[in-house]
């Protein structure tokens, strides 16, 4: 796994392919378990919004996520080759 | 296969064991007991109605939109009594549809789980807490058209192994497979659990009735574990993970896919909530939305029901029919056939004026719902109504609103928080005016002139953004951030949308049609007795001299009090200035809602709070209409 520095996800560029490296803890974290939106999953930023609204794609499903909570999902990028491979790590 | 993969089944080895687990039995439901309940769960749009629909043969309001559909959806098919629950991604109490699947889960016999095959690592995380609730469970995989388009296979034996239940696929675009429903209701059953959560649920079932609600106590359900007067577990989010992660192997498992180009559909959802294309996506959607709702019904065809059909046809046939027994100048004859005629002008209005636009409406309505567009404009407008405290999900409450208010009222309930339900609830009261006010209120601007127009709007887009931003100033908390899952753009079904319509703007004209009466009567009746001159009189210090109107406004503003539009309507028949006509438009949009409104709200959010919003839209429609009135008059 690339030991990238991790980001906030709503700065990362339109396209960009990225590992969850940490969600937010808090009622909201179930709701983000269950649409699979989790520590050790990758996701594609598929949209960008000025203001910070971002659409995520993850296996042809998009999410929109709104500023206050991209801002505390933290990635980091990975590269193409992991991302597009069926490898899954588990995180537990 | 991972230690995760561990299941329950591997535990019928030991014979003593699988003994005493009645729970666990994998027996065909037909075997034993005959089944009652049969429960259609799914997460949203899965096309769970559409199924329902064709077992049942009865209709429910079908929705591309999750939150539109709180209420349960009952029918009989065969022996059985079907159940249409809420699109729901998860079990537990997080919203109110949930807590409806819940209870409709716990009870049913067995689970018909319907799955978006295309979505089918989304869909199984429900599909596996339904079979950890030791639940008799069938999989209904639908879409099959759709996951050919896709260039997807799914592996169904080998699923229906991973899971221990039962696997069909069906298309229900084309009512395919159908026929395997039977077998599906018939052959559900308890499927995998792994052996771990297994051994924890038997050390709650000791506590609670039922495995299902041991589950969800285990999983922090905290109305469950008072239910039965014990600590709710602190589990969820272990069994969360360790849930997904199971689905995630079994999706690995049994999906292939090979690479497609992308299709339009997707590429239109991508431009949908990108600014550059969305804003002009966004202004087209609205350009034909006026071209139809305003252009070609508000005024081409309301002009003929209502000129020819009402005023031409109707009324003076049904005042020659009355006049014949009663005199149009008795009582009896003003309240029926007068100016305010109960079953002259009511029903003109009613009918040849309401009727066509609210189909019209709800026809726009339901066009962008089953498209998949209406929760892409929510993403795109995101940001935007973040500055008055809601997120881009409060689009639904408010484009309702502008159908009608009393039906965005209820769906505010899809709003994250109670600070969210005030404020879109406030707005709604206040600033949205429902698609009958929109009628009278275009038809008379349109009159006025284009400069009223502008004044108009831009007011009522102030006192709207205003509104918000005081509310989200003053009212204590957070409001929750967007979390929304997009479905895909498909092209809508017609049938669904006819239905869909009609289903809607009948409910809308079973609620609306009594106050329409009871206003009409009301008015009549203060007419004959003398009352309406008490009340102009009583009202005309501030109705000439502040919003310096002529004093039969008032009756308008009585009429207000029963339905806003219908006090609109009452503006018709008044000589107006163009400047007058955006005053009294703009009080009587921002004054109080119509009664069956205020019911609603009432009951969505309590007396103290529904009352304060109810008096405070009479202060502020007053007070504003007369500021506009200082500078323009």
């Amino acid at each position: 796994m690339t030991e990238n520095k991790s980001v906030p996800l709503h700065k990362i560029p339109k396209g960009s392919r990225v590992l969850i490296v940490q969600v937010p803890e808090g009622k909201g974290k179930s709701q983000l378990i269950r649409l699979g939106i989790l520590k050790g999953e990758f996701i594609r930023c598929l949209e960008r919004l000025p203001g910070g609204t971002v659409v995520i794609e993850k296996n042809r499903r998009e999410i929109a996520i709104g500023m206050a909570l991209a801002k505390s999902i933290f990635v980091a990028y990975a590269n193409t080759e992991q991302a597009d491979g069926k490898v899954r790590k588990k995180n537990v | 296969m991972s230690e995760h993969l561990t299941t329950v089944n591997e535990v019928e080895s030991y014979p003593e064991h699988i003994d005493h687990h009645k729970h666990f039995n994998a027996t065909p439901v037909a075997e034993d007991t005959p089944l009652l309940k049969i429960a259609l769960v799914g997460n949203p749009n899965v096309g769970k109605s559409v199924i329902f629909n064709y077992l049942s043969g009865l209709y429910m309001d079908v929705s591309n939109y999750p939150g539109t559909t709180v209420e349960l959806t009952k029918g009989k098919y065969k022996d059985y009594i079907m159940y249409d629950t809420p699109g729901v991604y998860g079990i537990s109490s997080f919203s109110a549809e949930e807590n409806v699947t819940r209870d409709v889960v716990i009870e049913a016999d067995a689970v018909l789980n319907i799955v978006d095959s295309v979505h089918l690592e989304r869909d199984l995380f429900l599909t596996q807490q339904l079979i950890d609730m030791g639940k008799r469970v069938s999989v209904i995989l639908n879409f099959k058209d759709e996951l050919e388009r896709e260039g997807i296979t799914i592996d169904t034996i080998q699923l229906s192994a991973s899971l221990g239940v039962p696997v069909f696929q069906t298309s229900a675009v084309q009512k395919a497979g159908f026929e395997q429903l039977d077998d599906a209701i018939i052959n559900a059953q308890h499927g995998k659990i792994i052996q771990e959560l297994h051994t924890k649920l038997h050390t709650m079932l000791i506590e609670v009735g039922s495995q299902a609600e041991a589950l969800l106590v285990l999983e922090g359900d905290e109305s469950l574990a008072q239910k039965h007067g014990i600590q709710v577990g602190n589990e969820r989010e272990d069994l969360y993970i360790e849930r997904r992660n199971r689905v995630n192997l079994i999706v690995n498992d049994v999906l292939k896919e090979t690479k497609t180009r992308p299709r339009i559909s997707t590429l239109l959802g991508h431009w949908a909530v990108n600014i550059w294309t969305g804003i002009p996506m966004l202004l087209v959607a609205l350009y034909l939305i006026y071209l139809f709702v305003g252009k070609l019904v508000a005024s081409d065809l309301v002009n003929v029901t209502e000129k020819h059909l009402g005023n031409e046809i109707w009324e003076p046939w049904i005042r020659s029919v009355v006049t014949h027994f009663i005199p149009l100048t008795s009582w009896l004859g003003t309240l029926l056939v007068g100016e305010f005629g109960v079953i002259s002008m009511t029903v003109t209005y009613l009918f040849f004026l309401l009727l066509p636009l609210v189909i019209a409406f709800y026809l726009s309505l339901s066009l962008m719902e089953d498209s998949g567009y209406l929760p892409r404009l929510a993403t795109l407008v995101d940001r935007s109504l973040n500055a008055i405290g809601l997120n881009g999900g409060a689009v639904i409450p408010l484009i309702l609103g502008f159908g009608c208010v009393t039906m965005a009222t209820i769906t505010t309930r899809i709003l994250g928080s109670e600070r969210e339900k005030t404020i879109a609830t406030t707005i709604l009261q206040f600033a949205i005016p429902c698609s009958a006010q929109i009628a009278v209120v275009a038809a008379l601007l349109a009159g006025a002139g284009f400069g009223a127009m502008i004044i108009y709007s831009v007011t009522i887009f102030a006192v709207f953004v205003a509104i918000g931003t005081i509310l989200h100033r003053l009212l204590p908390g957070e409001s929750s951030p967007l979390l929304l899952d997009l479905p895909p753009m498909r092209l809508p079904r017609l049938d669904n949308i006819v239905r869909k319509t009609a289903f809607r703007s009948y409910a809308f004209m079973k609620e609306a049609t009594p106050w329409f009466f009871a206003g009409a009567l009301g008015v009549g009746i203060m007419q004959v007795t003398g009352l309406l001159v008490v009340w102009e009189n009583l009202l005309a210090p501030i109705v000439t001299g502040w919003l310096q109107l002529p004093r039969e406004a008032s009756t308008a503003f009585v009429m207000g009090l029963v339905r806003r539009d219908f006090g609109a309507a009452g503006l018709y028949a008044l000589a107006l200035t163009p400047h007058q006509v955006v005053v009294a438009l703009v009080t009587i949009t921002l004054f109080v809602p119509c009664i069956a409104s205020l019911m609603v709200m009432l009951k969505e959010r309590g007396m103290k709070e529904a009352l304060i919003i109810w008096f405070a839209t009479w202060i502020g429609a007053f007070v504003i209409g007369g500021i506009v009135s200082q500078i323009l008059i």
